[in-house]
């Protein structure tokens, strides 16, 4: 099983122990410290510009993310002829073809995928400047799972990619990449971004807040950090 | 002020929600999670990097022998054609698409390589008890960052998804470079699972401390 680490005071924050905890390796440092001593990074208690940087990158995602759909994403050209098909379409003649699996992996990867994670973003975004119904961990394990998943939807333009390179077989079957792919990298990045963007410790902020402030059973630590 | 520094030298501090916890070392192969948000705070490999160090020599030649040799062939109807990886990441060429080139380019070939090169360079002194290098803090922070940018795994089955798309308009076949590409995806993810973030920041500041 699992280690357990020993929790300093109770349950105490970096923050109300008035230190700061530095988000890329763990150390910790004085409440005043601007720069860690150990990785480098910049130390931001609590990044409060955090909430508008996730919106700034999540409207340009959602602004990306349309075009990705109206435009063509793959243009096939064969002797016969010449099909432009978008994202949906192209899921859709899949299926037609009986190619089920794929058909699914493609609308998850493409469509359900990247809606969900505006919808996710913007309710944490939302969620933590209000109060919500829903748990704080269930709010970190959704941020967890938008953040491992998000770089998946970069699928759908490595496809567009390898048929392009690939399939070039002059007039039996050439295959081009459609102005919808660049819309839906740049859709995919944005949201990666404001993903990034986050601070995830203002989701346990307010939770903080909103329980009456008393530690866990206090058991005294020698050589507590507490000025 | 050196002495609330060094008071808080056994401190950790979550990077997800913020809690604090005085570090003890788990045994090797178990972890140490954060007990209110459940974060992995510190997982320990035994002889872990050794380990890093030899799967990132293999992810380099790998790279470099994918991109030599064929990727994927296809024929259909007396033409055939073959694409190497740089085929694949160079595919959008006309005008503004040319920027997603490069970035596919980036995504599948240059961060993955650039990212064990210089976790090579973080770890192999580490490894070989010699003072760590002089910017190993600046590139393990910079190996980090390129993480998520990282994506031969997502491009391994992207190539899946493309070969059933096109199955039924030609023939298809793997060239070599589609075998190796398929172990260096499974090499990058056991290399990502032996890597604990925190030892390895430990390792640095320790070292760094006694030269």
């Amino acid at each position: 099983m699992s280690g357990r680490p020993q929790p300093v005071e109770g349950r105490l924050t970096a923050r109300e122990a008035g230190l700061v905890g530095c988000r890329r390796c763990s150390k910790v440092w004085p409440l005043d410290t601007q720069l860690c001593g150990r990785c480098g990074a910049t130390l931001r208690s609590r990044d409060t510009t955090s909430i508008s940087r996730v919106w700034a990158w999540w409207v340009l995602g959602v602004a990306a993310y349309i075009p990705a759909n109206l435009y063509p994403m793959l243009r096939t050209q064969t002797l016969v002829e010449t099909q432009e098909a978008t994202i949906v379409g192209g899921a859709i003649e899949l299926m037609q073809h009986g190619s089920y699996g794929i058909a699914i992996v493609i609308l998850v990867a493409s469509v359900l995928i990247p809606v969900a994670k505006f919808l996710c973003i913007a309710f944490l975004a939302m969620s933590s400047q209000s109060a919500t119904p829903v748990s704080a961990s269930a709010r970190q394990q959704l941020y967890e799972i938008v953040e491992y998943v998000g770089r998946w939807s970069m699928i759908d333009v490595f496809v567009v990619a390898i048929l392009a390179s690939l399939v070039q077989l002059d007039y039996a079957a050439t295959v081009n990449p459609g102005p919808a792919s660049l819309s839906f990298a740049l859709s995919v990045i944005f949201t990666m971004l404001s993903a990034q963007a986050f601070d995830s410790r203002i989701i346990w902020d307010g939770i903080e807040r909103s329980t009456p402030h008393a530690p866990r059973d206090p058991q005294p630590t020698e050589g507590s950090p507490t000025p | 002020m050196t002495q609330k520094i060094t008071h808080t030298d056994d401190l950790i501090a979550c990077h997800g929600c913020d809690a604090l916890y005085r570090v003890q070392m788990p045994e090797h192969g178990q972890r140490a999670i954060c007990s209110r948000c459940h974060t992995v705070l510190v997982a320990p490999r035994r002889r872990a990097g050794m380990t890093i160090v030899m799967l990132s020599l293999g992810v380099v030649i790998l790279v470099f022998g994918a991109l030599w040799f064929p990727f994927l062939e296809i024929s259909r109807s007396g033409f055939h054609n073959s694409a190497t990886l740089i085929d694949s990441a160079l595919a959008f060429t006309d005008g503004p698409l040319l920027i997603l080139s490069l970035s596919v380019a980036a995504f599948i070939i240059l961060i993955p390589l650039m990212r064990v090169m210089l976790i090579l360079y973080v770890l192999w002194p580490v490894v070989f008890d010699r003072p760590p290098n002089k910017s190993a803090a600046t590139a393990f922070r910079l190996a980090e960052a390129l993480r998520p940018w990282s994506m031969a795994e997502i491009f391994a089955i992207g190539c899946a998804v493309a070969l059933v798309k096109v199955a039924d308009l030609a023939q298809i076949g793997f060239g070599p470079a589609f075998y190796m590409f398929a172990a260096l995806v499974v090499i990058i993810a056991v290399q990502d699972n032996q890597m604990c973030r925190w030892s390895i920041w430990q390792s640095l500041d320790e070292t760094d401390r006694q030269a």
